[in-house]
């Protein structure tokens, strides 16, 4: 009977123990706000929860950058906390969904336009902001970057960056073999031959990320069929199977045909072929205006190889009806403010500050280009960067990324196909007919 | 303390953490994930519910039955290699020179992590860089393949790490199951004039049987449910060709916000695993367990 008792005993006490240790961690949790808030003046205080994805390892400017906002908005607005929370990008999506199934949206957050807005939008989970652009933001964005991030007249999102994709080509690898920039795509195609006789390879292109390759097929299909008919294809209003654009794919297995990419580009990722384009392995990248720091002023790559890398605008095509100024690319990442915020007057007055402050800090501290409207000739910026920088002000249309653009239903089937095109798997025909299918169902 | 140990009360009390903890973690989320698998629901919004309709795109869908038909592969190669690894292990339980070496060679791909393991292996298959190619064009192959970027292929290539890596979880079950025999026994057969490989036939492998069968049982399901290394090497490309069924539900979870669809693919992926492990239990069954004696 003794034993019974001890062994009930001992039961409880380990129960105890438990449930003690458990509320220790909230009491913890507790103390830090308070002690947090303690900063403040006499005003109430405030936690805004931030949830991003520019970790110090990845993107180590990026990071610098935030925090060295969040902390001037915390100094100037001492009964605000910004707490952060900090993931990589693909977790970052994933987190997002899942905190969104169950209603628990971080106050502001980071989203991408178009498609991928739509169903947060449609589940009234984000906040409208359009207050913030007629306010203190009236006029400050480059235009056509605010309206990927509205709904049915209404703005979820304001963005922070803007990206076009140039074709990046090593100088050195061009001139050691005699080689000149592309204007024309045969000219493009005699630099692929050129390349590939000499054992380089001529394009980086890492396409088991799919997107990659959307990329190349998107500026082939401009380049044919020009920017309103791709625009209609993907919008729905318009098909696929355009002559134009069945063309432009069957072009990019003369590509693939031609060895115009790396060796087994449909196995690498993105990281991976970049790396034999950093190496000198690889001629030419075509990749977003994001990459701009690797190639200036990113201390981690030889200085040699930065000084060595240029841009080529996507050539044209004879007898296409596409024009060499227009550009695949788009508004990069923006903020949201969630709906359920029980903070929203300060979360918005947060966004309202941060999309400002980050378009000044991000051009020096991070070498990525805003979305917001900035004075570049008083800075001191790599000639590659005021270069690109120039090219979007003058550009005739952006044709945001497919990917981003479709719904996401759609999108996969864009990028699976994408994939068995480059590989071909598929024939250009059944490539377009895959992809009105897709289209035509919706999400 | 048997006192204690019988009383019913305080056999509940100690059982009902856990129990608890398992129903809200494990069993509750199957239920839910059959639940929303009958609802149209992108994750985000509100669901809507549209009974079996996912299960029965689900049995249209070429995509899903392509990667089943994967999954199946990599069942019935990891259940042969089983074959080799008891082999493996019977050569190691015998008393030879250097054992102890071998047998923490084949433990250590146990000990990485598969996330570890799938970047090593990508580097050995890189397509130009990689030790792989490098060694066939030092051997006089002009131009070996992408592994990774062939449809035809990849899905082997993707195999040999998967094995490799789950080589010594069974070399050690067996190498276990066999050094429980007891010694006598095979001093008998000696004694009587059975050879080595009679031995292992007639004598080691009965004994093992009851072991082999959980292993098979352990291969075919996690084959079923494999996930990781494929994730990470290929996501399930080129174009679909190493598509799996577990990779496949994500894929249509998280890529193209089909909650509905994607929580059917898991529960049916369940069903298949209960059915199979019900089978080869049925199959490999024996009225008359062998004792040691």
């Amino acid at each position: 009977m003794f034993k019974k008792k001890l062994t009930i005993l001992l039961l409880t006490l380990c129960l105890a123990v438990v449930a003690a240790g458990c509320g220790q961690n909230s009491n913890n949790g507790g103390k830090e706000d308070s002690k947090n808030g303690a900063n403040g003046s006499g005003s109430e205080k405030v936690t805004v929860n931030f949830m991003h994805l520019w970790p110090e390892g990845v993107s180590a400017g990026q990071n610098k950058i935030v925090n060295q906002i969040i902390s001037e908005y915390q100094k100037e607005n001492p009964n605000v906390t910004i707490k952060q929370e900090v993931l990589d990008n693909e977790q970052y999506k994933n987190k997002l969904k899942v905190l969104s199934a169950s209603n628990q949206l971080p106050d502001v957050g980071v989203t991408w336009a178009a498609g991928f807005l739509q169903p947060y939008v449609e589940g009234k989970l984000f906040t409208p902001l359009d207050d913030l652009l007629s306010g203190n933001l009236n006029g400050k964005f480059v235009s056509g970057t605010t309206e990927a991030y509205a709904v049915d007249g209404k703005t979820y999102g304001l963005p922070l960056e803007f990206n076009i994709s140039p074709v990046y080509y090593n100088k050195t690898l061009f001139e050691k073999y005699k080689l000149e920039v592309p204007q024309t795509y045969e000219q493009f195609k005699q630099v692929v031959k050129t390349l590939s006789e000499n054992g380089v390879a001529p394009i980086a292109l890492g396409n088991k990320d799919r997107w990659t390759g959307s990329l190349w097929y998107m500026y082939l299909a401009d380049r044919f069929a020009g920017q309103e008919a791709l625009s209609k294809a993907i919008s729905g209003s318009g098909s696929f199977k355009d002559e134009n654009l069945v063309k432009a794919a069957s072009e990019v297995q003369s590509l693939v045909d031609s060895n115009a990419f790396v060796k087994g580009f449909n196995g690498l990722s993105n990281e991976e072929a970049k790396s034999e384009f950093l190496n000198s392995k690889a001629a030419m990248y075509m990749m977003g205006t994001w990459e701009l720091p690797n190639f200036t002023t990113n201390e981690d790559i030889p200085k040699e190889f930065r000084d060595s890398v240029g841009f080529f605008k996507f050539p044209t095509v004879e007898g296409g009806k596409g024009d060499i100024n227009s550009w695949v690319g788009g508004p990069g990442v923006g903020l949201f403010v969630s709906e359920s915020s029980n903070v929203k007057a300060e979360a918005k007055a947060f966004v309202e500050y941060f999309v400002e402050k980050w378009g000044e800090q991000s051009v020096t501290g991070a070498g990525v280009i805003p979305a917001t409207k900035v004075d570049t000739s008083k800075l001191e910026l790599p000639q590659l960067y005021v270069d690109l920088f120039n090219e979007m002000n003058k550009a005739s249309s952006i044709t945001l990324f497919a990917d981003v653009q479709m719904q996401a239903n759609a999108a996969e089937t864009h990028l699976n196909q994408i994939q068995a095109l480059f590989g071909k798997a598929v024939t250009p025909e059944k490539f377009s007919e895959e992809h009105d299918a897709a289209i035509s169902k919706g999400n | 303390m048997d006192k204690v140990m019988s009383n019913k009360r305080i056999i509940a009390l100690y059982v009902l953490p856990s129990l608890l903890l398992i129903l809200a973690i494990v069993y509750i989320p199957i239920v839910l994930t059959g639940y929303y698998g009958l609802n149209q629901w992108n994750g985000i919004g509100a669901m809507k519910f549209i009974g079996l309709d996912n299960y029965q795109a689900l049995i249209k869908d070429k995509m899903f039955w392509n990667s089943a038909g994967h999954s199946l592969m990599l069942a019935v190669f990891s259940t042969l290699s089983l074959i080799l690894y008891l082999v493996i292990a019977m050569v190691l339980s015998a008393k030879l020179k250097g054992v102890n070496f071998f047998r923490k060679i084949y433990l250590i791909p146990m000990l990485l992590s598969s996330v570890a393991i799938a970047q090593l292996w990508l580097k050995i298959y890189h397509p130009t860089n990689g030790i792989l190619n490098s060694f066939l064009e030092s051997i006089g192959f002009a131009n070996p393949p992408a592994w990774l970027a062939e449809s035809s292929l990849v899905l082997f290539a993707l195999f040999i790490p998967i094995l490799w890596q789950y080589a010594g979880f069974y070399i050690l079950i067996y190498y276990a199951a066999l050094k429980n025999i007891p010694a006598s026994l095979e001093e008998a057969a000696k004694i009587d004039g059975a050879n080595a490989f009679q031995i292992a036939y007639k004598i080691k492998l009965p004994l093992a049987m009851e072991v082999i069968k959980v292993t098979i049982v352990l291969a075919v399901v996690g084959s079923l449910k494999y996930f990781d290394l494929i994730y990470v090497m290929t996501d399930g490309g080129p174009n679909g060709s190493s598509e799996v069924m577990a990779s496949y539900m994500y894929h249509q979870a998280f890529r193209a916000y089909d909650f509905g669809y994607g929580s059917a693919i898991g529960f049916f992926l369940l069903i298949i695993c209960l059915i199979v492990t019900w089978i080869i239990r049925k199959l490999t069954a024996t009225k008359d367990t062998i004792q040691y004696s």
